[in-house]
C-alpha cells in the first residue's frame, strides 16, 4: 500500500524541491503545489522504471555528492596547473581500464559521470558486458594509481549506497 | 562592501578557469586530451558566474535560486555530451591506436559488432 502511493520518496521530495526553485520562491501554496506534483508524478510515471535499485541510505547519497563538489574545486585548479604550466611533450595522457565491482546500471552511469565531472579524468567508453570502464587521464604517471584512487574514493561509496 | 567583493572574486575566478578551459582546447595536442579542457570550463568556470548571480541577486532584489537549478542540470547532462565526444573519437581512432583491452576477451562497447 505504502508501496504504492509512495513509490519514489526520492523523486517525490527532489520534484518538490525543483518546483520551489522553479516558481523562485518558497511560500506554503508553492511547496503545497510542488508536493502535489511531488506525489502525483512518480505514480504516473511508476511503469517506466520496473527494476528501479533502491537508494538504501538518501543520507550517503548527500555527503558523496559534497565529496564530489569538493573533488571537482580541488581538481579544477590542479588541472588548470597542468594546463597552464606543462608543455604538452611533458604531459602523459594514458587510457586507463576500470574494471567495476558495480552491477547496477544507475550505479554505472553515476561513476561514469562523476569520472567526468572531476577533472583530470574523462570516461569514455563501457565494455560489451558492462563490467569494465575505459577513462582517459590527461597527465597521469602511473595508470595503476588512477585505477585504485577511483576505485578507493568513488565506487566503493556507490557500492555502499546503491548495493 | 563586502558582498560587492565577493561577487567580483566569483567572477574573476568564473573567467579564470573558462579562460583556462579555452586555452587547453587549444593548446592540448590530442583530442582525448582536448576533451578535458571543456569539461573543466562547463563546471568551476560556469558554477563560480552562476555562483555570483545568485549572491548579486540576494544582494539588489528579492533573490533568485534558478541557477541553482542550471547548475544541476548542467552538472547531469556534461558528462553525456562529454561521454559522445569520447565515443566519436574512439571510433576515429579506430585501427590506428590500439586502446587497452577490457578484461576476460570482451571488446568495448563503441567496438562492439552486437
Amino acid at each position: 500500500m505504502r508501496a504504492r502511493l509512495f513509490p519514489h520518496p526520492l523523486l517525490t521530495v527532489l520534484l518538490a524541491i525543483v518546483w520551489c526553485l522553479l516558481v523562485n520562491e518558497v511560500k506554503l501554496g508553492t511547496v503545497v503545489f510542488g508536493i502535489l506534483l511531488g506525489l502525483l508524478i512518480p505514480i504516473v510515471t511508476a511503469a517506466y522504471w520496473p527494476d528501479r535499485p533502491p537508494v538504501g541510505r538518501p543520507i550517503k547519497l548527500l555527503s558523496y555528492l559534497v565529496l564530489v563538489i569538493w573533488d571537482i574545486l580541488v581538481a579544477n585548479v590542479v588541472v588548470a596547473m597542468i594546463v597552464l604550466f606543462k608543455s604538452n611533450k611533458n604531459m602523459r595522457p594514458q587510457w586507463v581500464v576500470i574494471p567495476l565491482d558495480l552491477r547496477t546500471p544507475e550505479a554505472i552511469t553515476m561513476l561514469a559521470g562523476t569520472i567526468t565531472l572531476t577533472p583530470g579524468t574523462v570516461s569514455a567508453d563501457l565494455s560489451d558486458d558492462g563490467r569494465a570502464l575505459l577513462v582517459h587521464a590527461l597527465d597521469a604517471e602511473d595508470p595503476d594509481a588512477v585505477r585504485d584512487d577511483i576505485k578507493q574514493r568513488y565506487e566503493r561509496r556507490l557500492k555502499e549506497i546503491f548495493e | 562592501m563586502i558582498t560587492e567583493a565577493i561577487i567580483a572574486a566569483l567572477l574573476v575566478i568564473g573567467a579564470f578557469f573558462t579562460l583556462v578551459g579555452s586555452i587547453g582546447l587549444i593548446k592540448l595536442d590530442n583530442c582525448m586530451s582536448r576533451l578535458h579542457g571543456p569539461t573543466k570550463a562547463s563546471t568551476l568556470g560556469v558554477g563560480a558566474l552562476l555562483l555570483a548571480s545568485v549572491v548579486y541577486s540576494f544582494n539588489t532584489a528579492d533573490g533568485s535560486v534558478h541557477e541553482i537549478l542550471v547548475m544541476a542540470f548542467l552538472f547531469v547532462t556534461a558528462p553525456i555530451s562529454g561521454n559522445f565526444i569520447a565515443k566519436v573519437n574512439m571510433h576515429s581512432l579506430r585501427g590506428k591506436q590500439a586502446l587497452p583491452p577490457p578484461p576476460d576477451d570482451h571488446v568495448w562497447g563503441t567496438y562492439s559488432e552486437k
